[in-house]
């Protein structure tokens, strides 16, 4: 039975944010036997709710609360109010996402050490490493049903990964396969396998991708330990005069403010909500925000650096069908200096449908040019870039000086100018793309620039010491011991691999560290 | 409001003018702009008929499929018609728009110019304008979201009502 807690209960962990972080936060709390009250500024929508229709989805999951974007970034022109393609429903990106599932590298953790300073780049090492955390990744691994992992078998592969497979075998890479995804390829867990329907950015009807909408909540619930109270989109976390939190302001499904106390506030509503929250608590004794007081906040935005590539073929392909990301290509994810850039990058396969490949294939492109590409759409291939970009201390989330949202909370800007490593690696994707499908033979190709931000990462960034960044190993605030953060935007560096399984990998260590402290009374 | 007078043989707006003669595009009949080759008509309350015509042409152009019957893009710009209705200013954007890209094209006005090139190349001279950018702007989702026009391209849209493609061709790939 879910629980229903006092907005006076000052027990309870408040977690803002329903996602990957916060959903499995959540329900692991809840597992310990810790009372959680997590605010989700969206609806709830069940699985069975989803549309298999891309704008239709669209309206029905995505957060359109106005941005502002500003920086060289084609996104900033193309789409300036919408930088990020992420979720606000309950379970958050969750619903969207593709499903890989790919532990960092060893080096990825270690980028300072590694790759040396990069000019222009906030280049930090984390501080956990791979050894540290491969227990917790083991643990999200069984917990989602990563394939590939504890015997489970790896899906089929469909048209789109078919193409990917030979190109990839013409060109001489070795590590390709159908990736290790958080999609059920037998029936367990009480949830389907896979039908190859397609439409997993629209949220998996069949419940076969892990979301924590129908895993880690109802789960948490049952125990009696969780509620999730939708539509309650959090403006301000309120703090005591020894600067220990103790509660949230939230705006509640009729806009109404109410307060929800806390003992402990845990922040995951992903890299641009998350830091525009910590800036919007500031108050006479925290003037620059809550956690900020190394100025980090909201600093250091990573987005991955992406891409597409498509290509067109003479003969049918129909890449739509099944899974939308249905295979991968590794070897490119090691750090290799010699091919002009540090850190590495990954293909995976991946299809829009008609509506959207319209819209995304090359935003503002008119003419035949552009539309004879779509009308061989039944013809065409395709993968996506997602390489490890550089942090830099200028790419940030601000609140906007002006423009308010419906509460009256500042709006977010985006900033974000390309790194020269992030476009010298992106064009290196660009050719091997174009080559893998010209091996295949492909009759014409298009390297698609990058969709508007799914990978938000850094903004509330790990370190060691508390002068670079803004929360420690645990994700707890270097200023404030009762204050967590528990998704992407913990991140001091973005790797080559897709975040999800590592912030849930960190939620469940997370879960276990606040557990222990709030058992020792330290929180 | 626009309405949209569909295909049956021999149905509204007087046989949809006796369905032309000479295999005219687009006729313009009082309030509308009708389609006599293809039996279908479009009824315009705010925006001259003259300028759906025009705008309807001028999709075509921006994004031309010859595939694609000029019924869809009539209902994929027959939004403006209704935004002009409810805002002034929106409906002197277009109008304007239109007359401008008449008045660049010469004497015929722009469907008067027979050849795609030759109606492309007065298209680049209005492509920074906010006419330009509403137009193709609303059009790049009005086009491309009628599921009707997803066959043509051979997109298969919803699929979980069918079981997905696991025993639907999801690998079926023999070219390889």
């Amino acid at each position: 039975m879910a629980a229903s807690f006092d907005l006076k209960n000052d027990n309870v962990v408040v977690i803002i944010g329903s996602g990957a972080g916060g959903g499995t936060l959540g329900n692991e709390l809840a597992q310990k036997g810790v009372d959680v009250v997590i605010l989700e500024a969206g609806a709830r929508h069940e699985y069975e709710d989803f549309i298999n229709d891309e704008w239709g989805s669209f309206s029905q999951l995505a957060w359109t609360d106005k941005r502002t974007t500003s920086g060289d970034w084609r996104v900033s022109k193309d789409f300036p109010n919408l930088p990020a393609w992420i979720v606000k429903s309950v379970g958050g990106s969750t619903t969207h996402w593709a499903g890989a599932s790919l532990r960092f590298q060893e080096h990825e953790f270690k980028t300072l050490s590694t790759y040396g300073k990069v000019e222009g780049a906030n280049l930090l090492d984390w501080p956990v490493t791979l050894a540290e955390m491969e227990p917790y990744y083991a643990k999200a691994e069984a917990k989602m049903g990563v394939t590939g992992t504890n015997n489970w078998p790896r899906l089929p592969g469909n048209n789109n990964f078919k193409v990917l497979k030979a190109g990839a075998d013409k060109l001489g890479y070795k590590e390709c396969h159908t990736g290790n995804m958080a999609i059920n390829s037998v029936e367990r867990d009480d949830r389907n396998s896979c039908q190859q329907t397609g439409f997993c950015f629209q949220g998996c009807k069949w419940g076969a991708k892990w979301s924590t909408l129908y895993t880690e909540i109802p789960k948490g619930e049952a125990t009696g330990h969780l509620e999730v109270r939708p539509n309650a989109m959090a403006i301000k976390i309120n703090h005591d005069a020894a600067g220990k939190v103790t509660g949230v302001v939230y705006a509640d499904k009729d806009g109404k403010l109410q307060e929800q106390k806390a003992r402990v506030v845990a922040v995951a509503g992903n890299s641009i909500e998350s830091p525009r929250l910590l800036l919007n608590s500031e108050s006479a004794k925290f003037p620059h925000g809550l956690a900020n007081s190394s100025g980090q906040v909201g600093k250091n935005y990573m987005r991955h650096t992406t891409g597409s590539v498509y290509a067109i073929f003479d003969r049918p392909v129909h890449m739509y069908r099944g899974t939308t990301m249905a295979g991968i290509i590794r070897d490119e994810a090691r750090h290799d200096p010699s091919r002009g850039f540090v850190g590495g990058y990954e293909f995976e396969t991946l299809s829009l449908g008609l509506p959207f490949m319209a819209a995304f294939l090359n935003p503002g492109g008119w003419g035949r040019s552009f539309t004879t590409a779509l009308d061989h759409y039944d013809h065409m291939a395709g993968l996506w870039i997602v390489g490890e970009d550089m942090p830099r201390a200028e790419n940030r989330i601000t609140l906007h000086k002006d423009e308010k949202d419906a509460h009256g909370m500042p709006i977010a800007d985006v900033h974000f100018d390309d790194h020269p490593n992030d476009t010298a690696m992106r064009n290196h994707a660009y050719k091997q793309a174009t080559a893998l499908y010209d091996a295949v033979g492909a009759t014409r190709s298009f390297p698609t620039p990058p969709y508007p931000s799914t990978h938000n990462l850094g903004t509330n960034r790990m370190s060691e010491k508390a002068e670079d960044g803004v929360v420690n190993q645990h994700g707890q605030a270097h200023d404030i011991k009762n204050l967590f953060v528990s998704d992407g935007s913990q991140f001091t560096t973005g790797a080559a691999e897709n975040p999800t399984l590592t912030i849930v990998s960190l939620a469940i260590r997370q879960a276990e560290y606040i557990a222990s402290q709030m058992s020792a009374k330290t929180i | 409001m626009v309405t949209i007078y569909d295909g049956k043989p021999g149905l509204s707006r007087r046989e949809l003018l006796k369905r032309g003669g000479i295999g005219a595009l687009l006729v313009i009949s009082g309030s509308a702009v009708i389609s006599p080759e293809n039996a279908w008509g479009l009824e315009t309350s705010a925006l001259k008929p003259e300028t759906m015509a025009t705008l309807i042409q001028m999709a075509r152009d921006i994004y031309p499929h010859d595939q694609v019957p000029d019924k869809y893009y009539a209902i994929a710009v027959k939004g403006h018609d209704e935004q002009a209705g409810k805002d002034a200013a929106y409906k002197t954007m277009i109008e304007d728009g239109i007359a401008d890209l008449d008045k660049k094209s010469g004497e015929g006005g722009y469907r008067g110019l027979g050849w795609e090139e030759q109606r492309v190349a007065v298209l680049q001279q209005i492509e920074a304008t906010p006419f330009f950018q509403s137009i193709r702007g609303g059009l790049v989702v009005s086009l491309y979201n009628q599921q009707e026009v997803w066959p043509i391209f051979g997109y298969e849209g919803e699929s979980y009502s069918k079981g997905g493609y696991i025993a639907r061709g999801f690998d079926d790939i023999e070219w390889l």
